[in-house]
């Protein structure tokens, strides 16, 4: 288990920020003084303002595999940097309203108790003074198992969960829960955007190649669901198992292998990890694109997405975090900024009053796609564009035009509320 | 077809109407372009620096200043040869920003961190930098040259500071993004477009409350795509026009009931709105389709479209030497037509 320090060290300033906040709204005969001040780390004195709100992160590692093509590794710190700027993102609002927000993070290597290092921090949480120290909100990237682990909890019955790291499309389902919120988009999502994709293209033509993983196979079967939805077409799947052969040698034929077929628009590829999707592409029998986890890839964000000042954001983060912004990052922030979005708009740091606005289908949040974003009620699941693009650009952002639906084109895209399975929400409404 | 009625209306527009020059910023080519109202013609376009959005004119209308938000500089330019004169200091990312009545003092949005700063024009001195909310960027100062404002697009906030004392005095919470303030000729109102809220709000400058929050409904057009951005609040007040973003509409409001009374198809995605001397004709700026609409505001009618650069952001009007007549007769005059956009 690792805490991280630098976070929490900077609670102290951002409490001194808070209250001064606090006094310029309140004196605008100090303002003066407050502007002088609110400047980081001036005062050390200790806070005495109202108790800021308290945003969990738990995360559990993963064991990912060695780069093929040398390139950047997933990086260790993806999620929580993203919660990191939205905290402060959040509290650079809630001064002005005497906010204040902080997190309080927990990582988990493989293997390790992922409730009891919660518990832990719970615990640590209490003797800070955070009221109880049983999170109320709280981030968790982690996969399925850990997300329905937590979810059932009995030490976090009060808890809103904002699952930002496991696409399964089951916790959006039949394994949903009530207070299980999806920030991440699932695979069908995906899936969804990509197909729409295909469909807007007339590429709808699909020859799908599978690795061997169980997430793999969920991919792949949202893959072959959008297809169905969006009159596209698998017209022959394989597998391949990077494992056993070393690809630098053995893509040159075994590729050609894997992706001959019938007639095809595109060539599909499922290889959540990384294993061989991108040494695929330029490499298929037929002169083919490939699309789906690599070549033209759905995601929630990437380095690419520039437009509806999401620069802005993309600049914010590569500032703190020395690095491009990935899709977790981006969930990351959008859980914190979700959490504080709904403080700032009571103007309150109540948790009881701030989950109850979060969970109610009045809520909406801007997220740097171009819309109001908001929690689909029938299933938790954050309504958002999804973006379908490659390293060199964003090609198109889903809903694809075209595509519509009588409550909102967002809800084209993924478990549209007669699909789901899911009843913890109140079922039909 | 109606064409002919349209193109006898601008004519009869071009014909009785002065002839004036409109400055549109071409924010991914890096360009003004100059529009003359007589032909509606781009005249002239000359370089400046890197992603042009807001501009603005010295009151006599000599000096034109450019927003060069990736130069990290106000830009001053002589806009009859389109030579650079010299950058302002303007803070980190200058994205909009709002001349005070003085004629010299500046009021700049710095999108990237947070702060107003806040320019002396003449000396080129940095008199302040105010503490803002995240992406500050609708700026705008009242009429008595007392307030200026600046709205935070992440925070959700309309920023007051003091333009005596440079301080910030307080802020009001709007709809989500807001993009554009701006102020009535009387100065006892605040309008404030929020773009993802898809709201405009009329605050009332005294008490620094939303009295109003207006709504926008288009059929055929899905809620979402419905973003207001840029504000033109017409010289007899009467009338408020919102830019609406990529439904590709501006809404005319009459700004006695608050209702919209008509929505007017332009270019796709309109940013920003600039008012011509007289009220009789409105220019939008289209960043997708790279033109520029003219509106007949008796009519509410979209008149002609003008090719401009890529992504067109801001558009202002230059006061015309003679212009300097009409300003003096109605001392914010200057405002819609020679500030920004």
């Amino acid at each position: 288990m690792r805490a991280r320090a630098d976070l929490a060290a900077r609670d102290g300033t951002v409490r001194a920020l808070g209250r001064l906040g606090a006094a310029r709204l309140r004196a605008p005969a100090l303002a003066c003084l407050a502007l002088g001040l609110a400047l980081p780390a001036r005062s050390q004195a200790p806070a005495a303002g109202p108790a800021p709100l308290v945003v969990h992160y738990v995360e559990r590692r993963i064991e990912r595999p060695t780069p093929l093509n040398n390139e950047p590794p997933v990086p260790a710190d993806e999620g929580l940097r993203g919660a990191d700027l939205g905290l402060r993102d959040g509290n650079a609002t809630g001064r002005f309203l005497g906010l204040a927000f902080t997190l309080k993070p927990v990582v988990v290597e493989p293997g390790a108790d992922i409730r009891a290092a919660l518990a832990a921090a719970s615990a640590e949480a209490a003797r800070e003074r955070h009221g109880s120290g049983a999170p109320r909100f709280l981030v968790v990237n982690a996969p399925a198992e850990d997300v329905l682990a937590l979810a059932d909890a009995p030490e976090l019955a009060e808890s809103v969960f904002l699952n930002i790291g496991a696409p399964d499309v089951r916790l959006r389902d039949r394994d949903c829960r009530a207070r299980l919120l999806h920030v991440l988009p699932s695979r069908d999502m995906l899936a969804d955007a990509l197909v729409q994709l295909l469909a807007f293209k007339r590429w709808t033509r699909i020859l799908l190649v599978a690795g061997p993983k169980p997430e793999d196979a969920l991919y792949a079967e949202a893959l072959r669901r959008s297809a169905r939805k969006f009159g596209a077409r698998i017209v022959a799947e394989s597998t391949f198992d990077a494992h056993g052969a070393d690809l630098r040698d053995s893509a040159l034929r075994e590729f050609a292998l894997v992706t001959r077929g019938p007639e095809h628009d595109v060539v599909a590829v499922a290889d959540e990890a990384g294993e061989f999707g991108a040494n695929l592409v330029h490499n298929t029998a037929s002169p083919r694109p490939v699309v789906g986890t690599q070549g033209l890839s759905p995601a929630a964000w990437g380095r690419p997405v520039e437009a509806w000042a999401a620069v802005q954001l993309q600049g914010r983060f590569a500032k703190l975090a020395g690095r491009p912004m990935g899709p977790v990052d981006w969930a990351g922030w959008m859980a914190v900024h979700a959490v504080t979005e709904a403080a700032a708009q009571l103007r309150s740091t109540d948790a009881e009053a701030v989950r109850r606005l979060l969970l109610s289908d009045k809520f909406e949040v801007g997220g740097f796609k171009g819309r109001a974003l908001s929690f689909r009620p029938w299933n938790g699941q954050l309504r958002q564009p999804v973006f379908v693009l490659w390293p060199g650009a964003v090609v198109a952002a889903a809903p694809v035009e075209g595509f519509l639906h009588r409550r909102t084109e967002l809800d084209t895209i993924g478990l549209d509320q007669p699909e789901s399975a899911c009843r913890a929400f109140g079922g039909p409404r | 077809m109606i064409r002919p009625a349209l193109v006898l209306a601008a004519l009869l527009c071009a014909g009785g109407a002065q002839a004036h020059e409109i400055y549109v910023s071409n924010e991914r080519d890096n360009t003004v372009s100059v529009i003359d109202s007589a032909r509606w013609e781009v005249t002239r376009t000359f370089g400046v620096g890197r992603r042009p959005r807001g501009l603005t004119f010295s009151r006599d209308g000599r000096r034109l200043f450019v927003c060069a938000s990736d130069s990290d500089a106000v830009q001053v330019v002589d806009p009859d040869s389109g030579k650079l004169l010299h950058d302002l200091p303007s803070g980190e990312d200058p994205e909009q920003f709002a001349l005070a009545p003085d004629g010299r003092t500046l009021f700049i949005a710095n999108e990237n961190n947070a702060t107003t700063t806040v320019v002396d024009a003449e000396t080129r001195k940095v008199l302040a930098q105010v503490d803002v909310g995240i992406e500050p960027e609708g700026m705008a100062v009242s009429p008595d040259g007392r307030i200026a404002v600046t709205t935070s697009e992440t925070t959700n906030m309309v920023h007051w500071i003091d333009a005596v004392t440079l301080q910030a005095i307080d802020a009001t919470p709007v709809g989500q993004r807001p993009r554009h303030a701006e102020f009535t000729r009387d100065g006892k109102t605040l309008w404030v477009s929020s773009e993802i809220g898809g709201t405009v709000a009329v605050v009332d400058v005294a008490s620094r409350r939303v009295v109003e929050t207006i709504e926008f409904e288009i059929k055929g057009i899905s809620p979402d795509r419905i973003q207001p951005v840029g504000i033109a609040l017409a010289e007899d007040g009467r009338t408020a026009f919102v830019a609406l973003g990529p439904s590709d509409r501006v809404a005319a409001i009459d700004t006695a009931t608050r209702k919209v009374t008509a929505y007017i198809l332009v270019g796709r995605r309109v940013w920003h709105l600039a008012m011509l001397p007289g009220g009789g004709q409105l220019v939008t700026t289209n960043g997708v389709s790279g033109d520029v609409t003219v509106i007949d505001t008796a009519s509410l009618k979209a008149i002609r479209s003008v090719k401009v650069g890529r992504y067109p952001w801001g558009a202002a009007v230059r006061p015309a030497g003679d212009a300097a007549t009409a300003e003096g007769a109605a001392p914010a005059g200057g405002r819609s037509a020679g500030r920004r956009e």
